[in-house]
């Protein structure tokens, strides 16, 4: 086993310092005021959770900041770490429309987290008011993203909420899997704060079906909200794979979540094999934390590759390597692994990669980390929810709107549902399941933040990204698509 | 390269560029220092009897980004005795003697207004400029703006002054008052050379929130202060415009207030100065700043074909009249220029909430996108019936020419609100019904 810790205490600190520090006072200020306070802004219609982005943009600018604070939070309750992970550049940032006067966007991202950080460093509670309790229970099953976004809602219209979580910690992955250089545990701890202060209460180290029964959930709850996220990493189903020194990419961004950075064991030569957003994490974490070389070894090509392009610079400005149209085929090594055997490959006429004969050659590693995506929980959910409609790809159906499933009291949101998105799709997933169960339950569901134009927002895309999530990218190739036009620029 | 030299009631400069009476103008060596920056004149810091200041003394209005947009101080004249100022102007002559060096004086009886007029002419000033304009501290001791609020006084003290003038004298006025043309035809009925406006206006810049005292603080206390700054120059144009245009006032001016760069000045010679005077954008940047003033002056004199400045004096002035003499049949609309669009929407909600409703959102409708917006989001369109031409959509605008004023042919006759009324009262026409 040659997984061992590679680092000092003071290095890792520094190689997994924030990539993006907090603002000063005078960059907050000087960025807040380039802000145009747009009307129907097109960042508020591309945030899922639709934060009135403008809105507290002006507060940051008159120092505001607790005003500024409490905007984001009434729509986002985790909008510390959503303005850390978000990827902003095609949501919020990707529509503002400086970019359309050549100007760079204004960093809506960053100065979230300034707004944010404010009240949080300083304990400042920013919903002093306590919802009246409407009488109603609700139980949410996971204790992440989805479930928080859920129940912060839940509890501001008046339900007593329980949150079961099997971690010992709540906030899921956003306390153990995302990397440590963009946001730390302990903003995510704090917004499971944050949602306790509204009166959740939140039950972990409970496993839901084997601690406590689903059945006497149901029973007992008006409602019940599915935030299980998915399950382990996919496996690589070559021969090998249970050799010492392969782990999966959670696993690994689990470690330096909860041991001291300069403990978390890491290769000298390190493969991460796939190439999203969790295996950028791995990879460029893997090289902060001491490893020689890091590679990224994947089977499709750079333009092919499903990591954001801002990540991709991380890495590659991190010195990680890229094996573009390369497959592992086997782990090689005596109990521990040494390296591995790998293929070139290709895309066939169908776009499909395809293995290149004879192309088999080996290289050194003796770390391996699998991040081809999470699984879906199929079976657990089966086991949980018997009759739960799930799609062919093994997520639970429910209606868009609402997170409404098949079942009877069972509403659904997060990964489980979309099938692994961001922490700001969850959010805003669980959030739209609290209104839905309040609707549901007879309750007026109240709309959303900004001030409609004379002509409202009946249809198409205008008012707030909670109604109408506009993703920037998507959209523009569909309409371009549509009008056949090439877009110019 | 234009001819930029001007001669003030015969005060003569090389350029138009003065700097104002103010802490710029202290000394002797803030004298040198603007002259070898390339100012044509300084008007001294006001010479009276020595004051003493207190501390602090300055204070501003900052809006967004942007500091100083306004500024105010509580200064009052020069802590040096006459003695050093004479001197010291007496040195810069020397040493300048085609530039101008004007005297800034403020005392009360007659006596002292003939021993400073007096010295002035020996120090070798070219001309003095009389302070009936500061409105804070010396306006309590019966001075400055005490004195430029009274027109019957401006006439008594300006007629000592001129018993004894032998250079030109230039009354500075103050735009606390209601009318400033009154105070301007009492410095001309008691014979003065030449005018020269806006002073400070009374102010309060802000107040600390947390101290419940505005700035600037002086021991848990503050007092009204001279406004100035660029926030200040529509209402030193308004005033200068008025001066210009009125023939019982009828003298020269040196124009102030808010002018800090050559653009400024040109709008201000336009509006009938002959010198302008340059205090506050000093000192946020230096004495540096007069270098553009004279190289954009001269470039855009060229432009416009014109070889003297003296050509551009004057030339806005007569474009201002009556509001019932303008054309009330002339229209103009709003015109989006959706090529440069970046869908803020700002023109409609400032059109829909604080004007008149003539903006609508509607379909793209093939119109293009720039990189920016949301495909399939609303775009802003001129309701071209509801649009009244006031001019707001393209002043919130924050794309330049992006939203442009056309013109639309009404067909109809010129016809002012004067002409309106003659013909109604005539019974050539009918009433224009009231807007719906």
């Amino acid at each position: 086993m040659t997984l061992k810790p590679r680092i000092t205490a003071e290095a890792a600190s520094q190689s997994m310092a924030e990539i993006e520090p907090k603002y000063r006072p005078q960059e907050a200020k000087v960025e807040a005021d380039r802000c145009l306070y747009c009307f129907d802004a097109p960042c508020i219609m591309a945030c899922p959770t639709g934060i009135d982005i403008p809105g507290f943009i002006k507060k940051i600018a008159t120092h505001n900041l607790t005003g500024a604070a409490r905007v984001i939070l009434e729509s986002n309750i985790l909008g510390a770490s959503c303005a850390r992970v978000c990827p902003t550049s095609v949501l919020c940032e990707g529509a503002c429309v400086m970019l359309d006067r050549d100007e760079k966007p204004i960093k809506i991202g960053r100065l979230q987290r300034y707004a944010t950080d404010h009240v949080f460093d300083n304990k400042i509670n920013v919903f002093p008011v306590k919802a009246r309790p409407n009488g109603r229970k609700a139980a949410l099953i996971g204790g992440g993203p989805a479930s928080l976004g859920c129940a912060a809602e839940l509890a501001r219209l008046g339900y007593q909420v329980v949150i079961f979580e099997k971690k010992p910690e709540a906030g899921g992955l956003n306390t153990y899997g995302i990397a440590y250089y963009k946001l730390t545990p302990e903003v995510s701890l704090a917004e499971v704060n944050l949602v306790k202060s509204l009166g959740v209460e939140i039950r972990t180290g409970i496993e839901v079906g084997k601690d406590i029964a689903m059945d006497k959930i149901l029973a007992e709850y008006d409602a019940v909200f599915l935030g299980v996220g998915l399950g382990n990493t996919l496996k690589l189903d070559i021969p090998g794979e249970d050799k010492q020194g392969v782990v999966e990419a959670l696993e690994f961004i689990d470690w330096i979540h909860t041991r001291p950075l300069h403990q978390v064991p890491v290769g000298e030569r390190v493969a991460v094999i796939g190439c999203g957003n969790t295996a950028i994490d791995a990879v460029t974490q893997a090289k902060r934390l001491g490893a020689k070389e890091a590679t990224i070894i994947y089977r499709r090509g750079e333009e092919d590759m499903p990591a954001y392009e801002y990540e991709y610079e991380i890495a590659k400005k991190d010195g990680c390597a890229f094996l573009f149209h390369t497959a592992p085929v086997e782990v090689i090594g005596n109990g521990s692994v040494t390296a591995l055997k790998l293929v070139k490959t290709r895309n066939n006429a169908e776009g499909k990669a395809e293995v290149v004969p004879g192309s088999e050659f080996t290289k050194e590693f003796d770390m391996v980390i699998k991040a081809l995506g999470q699984q879906k929980q199929v079976s657990m959910l089966k086991k949980l929810v018997p009759d739960l409609a799930l799609d062919k790809a093994g997520r639970v159906v429910c209606d868009a709107q609402t997170g409404q499933t098949n079942v009877e009291k069972v509403f659904v949101g997060g990964d489980a549902r979309n099938g692994g998105r961001e922490v700001v799709n969850a959010v805003a997933e669980g959030k739209k399941a609290a209104r839905g169960i309040h609707a549901w339950l007879g309750g007026q569901v109240t709309a959303g933040p900004v001030q409609n134009s004379r002509l409202g927002n009946k249809d198409g895309i205008t008012g707030s990204g909670f109604d109408h999530p506009a993703r920037v990218p998507e959209l523009e190739a569909a309409y371009y698509q549509s009008k056949n036009e090439v877009r110019h620029g | 390269m234009a001819d930029l030299s001007v001669n003030l009631a015969g005060i003569k400069s090389p350029n138009p560029f003065w700097v104002a009476s103010a802490p710029p103008a202290n000394t002797a060596y803030q004298c040198h220092r603007a002259f070898e920056a390339g100012w044509g004149g300084v008007v001294w810091k006001t010479i009276g009897d020595p004051i003493v200041n207190v501390s602090s003394r300055y204070s501003s209005l900052d809006i967004g980004g942007n500091r100083m947009v306004g500024f105010n101080n509580i200064e009052l004249i020069s802590d040096r005795s006459p003695e050093t100022n004479f001197r010291e102007i007496a040195e810069c002559k020397k040493r300048w003697p085609n530039h101008a060096v004007i005297a800034s004086l403020m005392t009360d009886t007659r006596e002292n207004w003939h021993d400073y007029m007096k010295r002035s002419v020996d120090c070798g000033a070219d001309g003095v400029e009389l302070n009936f304009g500061c409105p804070h501290g010396m306006c309590e001791r019966g001075m400055g703006s005490a004195v430029g609020q009274n027109p019957d006084v401006i006439e008594a003290i300006v007629g000592w002054v001129m018993e004894v003038a032998e250079i030109p004298v230039i009354v500075k006025l103050t735009p606390n008052i209601t009318d400033i043309t009154r105070p301007a035809r009492a410095a001309k009925r008691a014979g003065a050379d030449a005018i020269s406006l806006i002073n400070t206006i009374n102010s309060i810049t802000q107040v600390n929130l947390d101290n419940f005292c505005p700035e600037p603080y002086v021991q848990g206390y503050s007092t009204h202060g001279g406004y100035c700054g660029p926030a200040v120059k529509p209402i030193a144009l308004n005033m200068l415009q008025a001066c210009a245009s009125d023939p019982q006032v009828g003298l020269p001016i040196s124009g102030i207030g808010g002018i800090g760069n050559w653009k400024d000045a040109a709008e201000f010679i336009a509006l009938g100065a002959t010198s302008v005077q340059v205090c506050t954008a000093i000192m946020h940047y230096g004495f540096r700043i007069v270098e553009d003033m004279i190289d954009g002056l001269n470039d855009y004199l060229d432009k416009k074909g014109m070889a003297s400045v003296n050509e551009l004096r004057g030339r806005a002035v007569k474009s201002v009249d009556k509001w019932e003499t303008l054309n009330l049949n002339y229209k103009r609309i709003a015109d989006i220029n959706y090529d440069k669009c970046i869908g803020c929407n700002l023109c409609y909600i400032a059109c829909e909430d604080g004007a008149h409703q003539a903006i609508d959102l509607v379909d793209e409708g093939g119109r293009g996108l720039g990189p920016g917006r949301l495909p399939g989001k609303k775009i802003p369109q001129i309701n071209v019936e509801h649009c009244v031409g006031c001019n707001l959509c393209s002043l919130v605008c924050p794309v330049e020419n992006c939203i442009t004023m056309v013109d639309v042919e009404t067909k109809k006759p010129h016809m002012s609100w004067k002409e309106y009324q003659t013909k109604l009262a005539a019974g050539e026409i009918e009433r224009i019904p009231a807007h719906p």
